[in-house]
């Protein structure tokens, strides 16, 4: 029992993983709520094997019981996911809104900088041969 | 003593419940926010003073004994970081009502800052692993809320990545909190910490590196800081500064608590944490150059600051710890203050960018002033406290004769001095010598609303105050150091004595 669910969480990492890597918002969502799921899995089987009954009473002998700490854990991890991941469809959501698409943007900025970098080694050309720079830029915004 | 240790965080979360139930009322608001995080300080310095004087300050919540309940410690390290955050917090929260802005449009500025207060000083606290992930967890779910406030193009953008990279770090944290109790039946650290001796070395030492990829997301270490300086410089200006001085920090108090308390010190260890630290030192300054952006200059250089921070660390010996403390506590205030002073900039000039913005030695005398100390003390200039904080790990490295370390460390050092230079002459366009001549004739015009300018200065202040009282903080910083190194005491102290 316990070998299967560490190869389902296993399974749930890798697909997790997989839709991480995609360029979709929604891909990433789903990957990210798989990823949970995989680790509060991981969570409950660290408590031990299963079928064991709840610690109920007070009585010294009330023999093999399950252990509730990680159960507890793990609870608290599901209402954490689950805040985070409504808040991320929030603002996927506002995405969509703004871009009417969901695919993940480059660094505007990052963008810029090498757009910057290009320019200056572009007009350091240009002064040294001062032939055609202009296309050089251009060819680098069609890329 | 004790009981006080909880309100660290419960009088944050409280005030934010009720700043909700009073949202109508902006004036409240404030007046809640400005009320806790001043009490949140004064709490913070009874603790540190407390903590300094018995070594530890213990609460069991709810009086279960050590492994069971959640224990909550302040020690030296945890009691400086919360009087350092609780300083920041308030005056940054000052900084916010001088800027209206977000602070006036959004009923939720104030409730989630405070909910920030209350995770930031959480993560200190605890002596708990799982309590810390809570505690990383509400600051982290406050800090995308606050990050994407305006719901603008790119906030949504950059935040988005933040979010999910977060998220991803999160659940390796909850991965590697399973596996830890499948293997030791404990998530209390000081538990922890003398199990984790039983179990096999490699298993520890796979413990050891995964904790340190979890919060080395979060500290912005060498290979996992790409998300830092895309997602911080597109928040609010206020929301920036926090970010910057706080949230990195608090991975790396945790990069420093999991580290000595749980693995003690191991030859390879240090190693990885030297070349760690080296790269994130060199790649991060590096990244700064090449930028045109005020905001985004700065958030590369968190990143290179963090090297130095791991790098005393990595050492392990008291030198170096004593060092990096010293710097984690310098480098809070000070990066705090150059984010402040380039939302200051962004408001007087409607620009952060090097390209478009110019003159402002002119017009904004104050600014230049305020950004000229938190600048040259990052640089590591004599008087200044980056200078003291980095002669002491330099000194450390020298002495542990990691010479590439040294070497990286005093390149990088020159290297910020030269991207801090690029700003001044982008921003403020004049030689650094002219501004004491200008600065009495324009006195009157401070370049900004009151409370910014005062919020910011007195954060340039508080980093002439740490070179000013450099001594009695370094020694503190160096029995901070030998708790760490000693980690015998925290153990001690959270278990009790046992036979």
């Amino acid at each position: 029992m316990t070998i299967l669910l560490a190869f389902l969480a296993a399974l749930l990492f890798a697909c997790g993983t997989w839709l991480l890597m995609q360029r979709r918002l929604s891909r990433i969502i789903i990957g990210v709520g798989l990823l949970g799921h995989g680790a509060n899995l991981l969570l409950v089987t660290a408590g031990g094997p299963g079928g064991l009954a709840p610690l109920i009473g007070a009585d010294d002998n009330f023999g093999r019981y399950s252990d509730p700490l990680p159960q507890a854990l793990a609870l608290t991890a599901i209402v954490i996911t689950f805040g985070v991941t409504a808040f991320l469809l929030a603002l996927g959501f506002r995405s969509w809104q703004i871009t009417r698409d969901d695919a993940v943007e480059d660094d505007v900025e990052d963008r810029f900088v090498a757009l910057l970098n290009q320019e200056q080694s572009a007009a350091q050309e240009a002064a040294e041969s001062s032939s055609d720079a202009p296309d050089e830029s251009q060819s680098w915004e069609g890329s | 003593m004790t009981s006080l240790v909880p309100l660290t965080f419960a009088l944050p979360l409280f005030a934010a419940a009720i700043s909700i139930i009073g949202g109508k009322w902006r004036s409240f608001q404030r007046v809640v926010s400005v009320v806790t995080l001043t009490a949140v300080t004064g709490v913070s310095i009874a603790l540190l003073v407390g903590a300094d004087r018995d070594g530890y300050v213990v609460h069991r919540s709810g009086g279960w004994p050590a492994p069971l309940g959640v224990s909550l410690v302040v020690d030296r390290l945890a009691g400086m970081m919360l009087v350092v955050s609780a300083i920041v917090l308030l005056a940054v929260m000052v900084y916010a009502i001088g800027q209206g802005g977000e602070e006036q449009r959004r009923v939720s500025f104030h409730p989630v800052y405070l909910v920030l207060a209350a995770g930031v000083s959480g993560s200190f606290v605890t002596a708990d692993l799982f309590n810390l992930f809570v505690a990383f967890e509400m600051m982290l779910a406050a800090s995308y809320v606050l990050i994407t406030l305006g719901g603008r193009p790119d906030q949504v953008r950059s935040g988005m990545s933040y979010v999910v990279i977060s998220l991803v770090a999160s659940t390796l944290f909850i991965t590697v909190l399973a596996l830890l109790y499948a293997s030791t039946g404990t998530v209390n650290m000081a538990d922890l910490g003398e199990r984790l001796e039983s179990i096999p070395a490699g298993t520890r030492a796979a413990f050891s590196l995964a904790l340190l990829v979890v919060f080395g997301i979060k500290a912005g270490l060498f290979p996992l800081f790409f998300w830092l300086p895309d997602s911080y410089p597109t928040a609010p200006g206020p929301v920036t500064a926090v970010f910057a001085g706080l949230l990195t920090k608090v991975g790396v108090y945790a990069i420093f608590r999991t580290q000595t308390l749980m693995f003690g010190t191991h030859e390879w260890m240090g190693t990885v944490l030297v070349v760690v630290a080296v790269l994130t030192m060199v790649v991060g300054v590096l990244g700064a150059i090449a930028q045109d952006d005020m905001k985004r200059i700065l958030a590369f250089h968190i990143i290179s600051q963090i090297g130095y921070m791991i790098f005393g660390l990595g050492l392990f010996t008291l030198a170096g710890l004593a060092g990096a403390i010293f710097y984690i506590v310098h480098h809070i205030v000070v990066k705090t203050a150059l984010f402040l002073v380039a939302g200051l900039v962004d408001r007087r000039a409607g620009s952060s960018r090097l390209s478009e913005v110019g003159g402002l030695v002119r017009d904004a005398p104050v600014i230049a002033l305020l950004f000229a100390v938190p600048a040259l003390s990052l640089a590591g200039l004599p008087p200044f406290s980056g200078f003291i904080a980095k002669f002491a790990l330099i000194d450390a490295g020298i002495d542990a004769s990691q010479w590439w370390g040294v070497a990286a460390a005093l390149a990088v050092g020159l290297l910020t001095l030269f991207s801090m230079t690029k700003i001044w002459s982008g921003v403020f366009w004049g030689a650094p010598e002219e501004e004491p001549s200008s600065a009495p004739e324009v006195a009157g015009r401070l370049g900004g609303p009151f409370w910014m300018v005062f919020a910011t200065g007195v954060l340039a202040a508080a980093s002439i105050a740490i070179s000013v009282a450099a001594g009695p903080l370094y020694e503190l910083a160096e029995r901070a150091a030998a708790d760490l190194l000693s980690p015998g005491g925290y153990i001690d102290a959270i278990l009790g004595e046992r036979p």
